[in-house]
């Protein structure tokens, strides 16, 4: 059963690769049913007895903000469910209701299970407190006992590398080393749902790394995560579903090729800023994001032509994807990035396939790509240009497939470039 | 439902409220805040603990020199004792109720965060202000026994009058620690208006020493914590005082106090469950 835009999975669990098994049947463990919440921002704030006192009958002006109309959705067990959608449009908020922060004006939101909530970069730190303090504060709050959460301390410092800060105050941590404690809790406290708001804004590329790590685990063990998110490729290579939530309403619910679609139509006006690192000329506005060609199937083959899911370091990447063209495609052209999970682009290259492809005939893209990258999970892209000729410039991002290079050579930076420098000793430097 | 396990079951997430989200995970979280809150209060400082007993004893000290130097209540017995059992006694309550107007306010990161009920955070201001009183009243019962006021068998009830007590202060503290967010002048009205009570109360004086002032001793009556303070000098340091009924000259001029009491109370209860679904919005 091989699905379109599926990575095969053949080997190596332990590394973990992305297995996009379908868990659209198991039972709904989250419910939204026609939530609605606004907020009242008064125009001008009254804090002070006195203010009220002074114009008791001056009705406060109230700008009134509407979140959030009428979303509903389901979540079901072991999905990862991505959320997007422009600043201002909801999701956070949404996040808090799902989280029992905020009450919502309508409708019915419910759950089944332990939740575990990240939102605005933490998970409810008292500043005052050191890391053990937090550690049983943030344990206790999501659901655990004092001695669970007692007992989790080592794990989390392991996770968040911050055993020597163990007993500094939280409000003396640096941005990343909160954010680093926080998601170790988070992910400590093992809960049911995990609640997911914009992780990997803050912190370094390693950290970064392991995140990703943890929710392809987490993923694979069939845990429940709603992330919110601005990464397209987190929401293509992570989640089985997305949402995209615009002006405070649900404007689509479904495959992640599509959300990211729908996301960058409403967010994009201008779609260099993903393609600008390749050095292509910038195509002309106006810019469609539309459905130019559908993928047939994607992945990296061995020498044989077999199917890989995970590629040693240094062995080579064979590419092998097969695409059926949605409309006529008038030279069209085709920019693959491939991204590590951090989401840099660490290469691209663009061709063009002269003439014209019409509709439903299929277009390969195949060959073999220099592998010199680090040990890490990574992922290939596909920009498609349908017409280089007129001013029509539909693009289409797609996401082609997901790999592991694994490799037990000592990483450093983001690739691993052939050098034949070695150190000799040189004979006039020696002290005479 | 389905072929998983029953505990699967969908429930409610209904938002932010004053109580409900468990139990034993309300407890536990009430634990944490008030012990982290009670060492927190004495560290950094040199003296540490010795501070919450010096306070009281200093406060003590100047106001027994005041009243047995300067001015005189010949007729209390046992009057330091009485005195300093009393400041002990509204200092929890003023120490509680003020530490409880910021509260909401200062465990801002973790109600703009997570889920909980709300009323964990002013509870656990109360206990730990509880915790301190537990420790000062070991000092009392010190004094009481060095001053040579005879047990009897009503300190048996003391008990009742702590309960009392910590209804009364855990309702107060509900109010102000739910307004607050609001209105943030509650913490100057409230500093003020607890300084006020301390003298409303019948702390530096007994109820019936007042037989001369009518008026005063009515306004008085109305105070809720009177017939606490009453009940504990009666109960602990002098039996043969009269009860806050007799002192208030019948049961029926009680009534107005202890109707204030429940009053407080229902207020408290109602202004929470209003307050608590909002609160971390308005932070």
């Amino acid at each position: 059963m091989r699905d379109a835009i599926t990575l095969e999975d053949d080997a190596a669990p332990a590394q973990s690769p992305p297995v996009r098994k379908d868990p659209g049947t198991g039972p709904v463990v989250i419910e939204a049913s026609g939530v609605h919440k606004t907020f009242f921002i008064p125009e001008q704030k009254i804090d002070t007895l006195k203010e009220r006192a002074a114009h008791p009958f001056t009705r406060t002006a109230y700008r009134e903000l509407r979140a959030l109309r009428d979303v509903s959705f389901d979540v079901r067990q072991g999905e990862f469910f991505g959320i997007v959608g422009r600043n201002g449009s909801g999701k956070s908020t949404l996040l808090k209701i799902l989280a029992s922060i905020y009450r919502p004006d309508a409708g019915r939101v419910r759950m089944a299970g332990r939740v575990a909530p990240f939102i605005e970069l933490g998970v409810g730190f008292n500043p005052e407190m050191t890391a053990r303090e937090n550690c049983t504060l943030s344990g206790v709050l999501m659901g655990l006992t004092r001695r669970e959460a007692a007992k989790r301390l080592d794990s989390v410092l392991d996770f968040g590398e911050l055993r020597e800060f163990v007993d500094l105050k939280v409000k003396n941590y640096s941005s990343g080393m909160m954010v680093r404690l926080a998601f170790a809790i988070m992910i400590q406290a093992n809960a049911d749902i995990m609640l997911i708001d914009e992780v990997l804004a803050v912190g370094d590329a390693a950290f970064a790394q392991k995140c990703m790590d943890v929710f392809y685990e987490r993923r694979a063990a069939g845990k429940t995560i709603v992330l919110v998110t601005h990464d397209m490729s987190m929401v293509q290579s992570l989640c089985h579903r997305a949402m995209v939530i615009h002006d405070g309403g649900v404007q689509y619910v479904g495959e992640p090729e599509q959300t990211a679609m729908r996301y960058y139509r409403v967010n994009f006006a201008d779609p260099d800023a993903e393609l600008g690192e390749v050095g292509k000329s910038p195509p002309e506005k106006p810019v469609t994001l539309d459905l130019n060609a559908r993928l047939v199937h994607a992945r990296l083959v061995d020498e044989r032509g077999e199917p890989l899911a995970n590629l040693e370091q240094g062995a080579p990447m064979i590419l092998d994807a097969v695409m059926e063209s949605a409309r006529e495609l008038v030279d069209p052209i085709f920019v693959v990035h491939v991204r590590n999970a951090d989401g840099l682009v660490l290469f691209g290259f663009t061709r063009t396939l002269p003439g014209v492809v019409s509709e439903g005939q299929r277009v390969r893209l195949s060959g073999r790509i220099e592998n010199r990258l680090v040990p890490g999970t990574y992922t290939l892209d596909c920009w498609i240009r349908r017409d280089r000729q007129t001013g029509d410039m539909a693009l289409q991002a797609m996401r082609l497939t997901q790999f592991v290079v694994f490799g037990t050579a000592p990483r450093h930076g983001v690739v691993s470039l052939e050098t034949d420098i070695e150190p000799v000793v040189e004979d006039a430097l020696r002290p005479q | 439902m389905s072929v998983h396990a029953p505990e699967l079951a969908l429930r409610d997430v209904p938002g932010p409220s004053a109580l409900g989200g468990g139990w034993r995970r309300s407890l536990e979280l009430l634990w944490v805040i008030a012990v982290y809150d009670f060492k927190k209060a004495f560290f950094g400082t040199i003296l540490g603990y010795v501070w919450s007993l010096a306070r009281p004893l200093l406060l003590f000290a100047v106001l027994v020199t005041v009243f047995t130097k300067i001015f005189r209540f010949p007729t209390v017995p046992h009057y330091p004792v009485m005195l300093l059992m009393n400041i002990v006694l509204y200092g929890f309550f003023q120490e509680a109720t003020i530490l409880a107007v910021g509260s909401v306010v200062g465990q801002e990161a973790i109600v703009r965060k997570t889920q909980f009920p709300r009323l964990v955070i002013p509870l656990a201001v109360v206990l730990t202000s509880l915790f301190n009183l537990l420790l000062n009243l070991v000092v009392v019962l010190i004094f009481i026994l060095g001053f040579g006021v005879t047990p009897t068998w009503t300190w048996l009830l003391f008990p009742v009058v702590l309960a009392l007590l910590i209804i009364i202060t855990t309702a107060v503290s509900m109010i102000v620690s739910s307004l607050y967010p609001r209105f943030r002048d509650v913490a100057i009205i409230w500093t003020v208006f607890s300084t006020a009570l301390f003298y409303a109360t019948p702390i530096l004086y007994p109820v019936n020493s007042l037989s001369g002032h009518p008026t005063l001793r009515h306004v008085i009556l109305l105070n809720p914590l009177a017939p606490i303070f009453e009940l504990a000098r009666k109960w602990i340091i002098q039996p043969s005082a009269p009860g806050p009924a007799q002192a208030a000259g019948g049961y029926l001029q009680l009534l107005p106090s202890m109707a204030i009491f429940v009053g407080i109370c229902l207020l408290a209860i109602w202004v929470f469950n209003r307050e608590a679904p909002r609160i971390a919005e308005q932070l």
